[in-house]
């Protein structure tokens, strides 16, 4: 299935955030962690990761730390702020507004989930 | 191995040439590229195919450099980079507009003068007018660039000739100092509304009218530097002439005025397309003069403070402690521009902080005198304005100075102090367009 190029930036942010709010973490594993949630459907470039981590930065919403692991090289976390926590509650009330409006609009009576079943 | 590692290095430079892309950058995508390699020669891929696959899943790195350049626009907000790919021929046809550009502008202030009956007088409308006769080549200027459609340039058109209308209906008495007041404060206003087709048609992006900001000091400073070549030029040419009984003064009286209407465009254009020269100077000119700045404020306060010579203050000192508050104010806009915002508080910022408080402290002082003064002798064109331009800067830095310290102390992050500044940008673009359009008729055109 092939999710719109739009779709899939304006979930980049909520979905980092929700990632960095169980735990800091760094670029590669944030993105392992994304291609995990969608199985393999959202498909990430890579390399838009990152300016869009220094974004976040930028607006408080993370702070980040170099930090060399035990086994590895040196590497860049990233930890959510509170302000970070709420952007990112800020964001889940736009998306659950989004869902339950597409949910009761959706053609069947399964809503957003039946829809999703077929597709 | 040895041709992974060697693959991984070549990449690595790559990378690192795109001009957004620091060195922080690179070892962050390198530390992606080789966890990337590691899961996929684990997942049974030679070390080739898993570089091969790896940069492929990286993206294209065009885009990815665009969107670090539009995220890091602090680190080389160049327009061209981000417009597009065709280099020289742009900056060659780019070099041909800015000269037609600034040649219309250096015909412009002639036919303006001869117009005014140069030399024999000097009537007070060519000063009134002056930003009139320049600033429009270069708002058109930006505005070719940009390729703004024909709603955009009515809109930036609009203001150039609702003021024009304004200034010249307004009857002003002889020797009226409201209308020095407007010669004064027009080329303001009319820079303010270049910042329009500078950003490309949009007031709202903080982001731009930071870039804006930053364009302004860099102008400023290339600006002086053609100045400084041109008043050499100058004095050679009249020291070579001079035994040829060629009256130097009257060449230089016609020569002079077209070259600085010129250099506006000039300067404008080299800040577009040289900027990475001077990118790398503005932020030193700034971390050399904030603290001499410091030293300097710290040290008046406390002669002030401690001869209590602060009733002593006339009108004079007024404007020169407005022009204080604006170099303060310049330094603060120029090293927030220059800086890494997500960089944490550095000595700098502490010294920053230093400057503005001492200049506020002052400024108390001044104020404080000149409404005293006021009081007793109530208010003049001359005396509002400077009080008006005082008050506005000094909120404006309380302000500054106040979020600095939160800044300092780890409550507020840097982008908020950003913000505070580009969201007070209108605030000076209202007082200077109020100087012109109200004061002259509240003061009965004085």
């Amino acid at each position: 299935m092939h999710i719109d190029k739009d779709l899939v930036a304006a979930s980049a942010t909520p979905l980092v955030l929700a990632i960095l709010a169980d735990g800091e973490s760094y670029g590669y594993a944030i993105l392992k962690r994304v291609r995990a949630l969608s199985a393999g459907e959202l498909q990430w470039t890579d390399g838009m990761l990152y300016p869009l981590l220094h974004r976040l930065r930028r607006l408080g919403y993370v702070t980040t730390e170099w930090r060399t692991p035990p086994e590895g090289r040196r590497r860049q976390y990233y930890m959510i702020t509170d302000e970070g926590r709420e952007a990112l509650a800020d964001q889940q009330r736009q998306w659950v507004a989004v869902t339950s409006a597409l949910n009761d609009v959706w053609p069947g009576s399964g809503g957003l989930q039946a829809a999703a079943g077929k597709a | 191995m040895e041709s992974l590692e060697s693959q991984i290095a070549e990449w690595r430079a790559y990378v690192a040439s795109a001009p957004a892309v620091n060195g922080h950058d690179v070892d962050e995508l390198e530390d992606h590229l080789r966890h990337q390699i590691a899961d996929l020669t684990e997942a049974g891929l030679t070390a080739d195919e898993g570089f091969l696959v790896a940069v492929k899943r990286m993206g294209d790195f065009d885009a990815i450099s665009r969107e670090f350049a539009r995220e890091h626009s602090g680190r080389l907000w160049k327009q061209l980079v981000l417009a597009g790919d065709d280099g020289t021929t742009h900056a060659a046809s780019a070099w041909v507009e800015a000269f037609v550009f600034a040649a219309a502008a250096a015909v412009a202030i002639q036919v303006a003068r001869l117009a005014a009956g140069f030399p024999d007088e000097e009537p007070a409308w060519f000063a009134r007018n002056l930003g009139l006769f320049v600033l429009p080549f270069l708002a058109a200027y930006f505005a070719r660039g940009r390729q703004l459609d024909v709603r955009a340039w009515v809109l930036m058109a609009t203001p150039f000739v609702l003021l024009a209308l304004v200034i010249n209906l307004y009857p002003y008495d002889a020797d009226s100092s409201t209308e020095q007041l407007v010669a004064l404060h027009l080329p303001v206003v009319l820079w303010f509304v270049i910042g329009y087709p500078y950003m490309g048609g949009t007031i709202r992006s903080h982001q731009q009218r930071m870039d804006y900001v930053r364009f302004t000091g860099e102008w400023f400073i290339y600006y002086v530097l053609i100045a400084l070549g041109g008043g050499v030029l100058m004095g050679l040419t009249a020291g070579i002439l001079e035994p040829t009984g060629v009256d130097v003064d009257k060449v230089a009286e016609w020569v002079l005025p077209s070259g600085a209407a010129g250099a506006v465009v000039v300067a404008a254009w080299l800040v577009e397309s040289k900027q990475r020269v001077v990118e790398n100077m503005a932020p030193v000119l700034t971390m050399l003069f904030t603290p001499l700045f410091a030293v300097m404020l710290v040290c008046s306060a406390v002669v002030y403070a401690v001869t209590g010579r602060g009733d002593a203050f006339d009108r004079d000192l007024v404007s020169i402690f407005d022009a204080l508050l604006v170099v303060v104010l310049a330094l603060v806009l120029y090293g927030m521009s220059a800086r890494e915002p997500s960089a944490s508080p550095q000595w700098m910022d502490w010294i920053q902080l230093i400057a503005v408080a001492s200049a506020l402290l002052l400024d108390l002082m001044v104020l404080g005198a000149m409404i005293a003064r006021i009081g007793d002798l109530g208010f003049t064109p001359n005396r509002t304005a400077a009080v008006g331009l005082n008050l506005v800067l000094l909120v404006n830095l309380v302000g500054a100075a106040w979020l600095s310290g939160r800044f300092l102390r780890g409550r507020v992050r840097f982008h908020q102090l950003e913000r505070w500044q580009t969201a007070y940008l209108p605030v000076f673009a209202l007082w200077a367009t109020a100087v012109v359009v109200i004061l002259p008729p509240l003061f009965g055109f004085d």
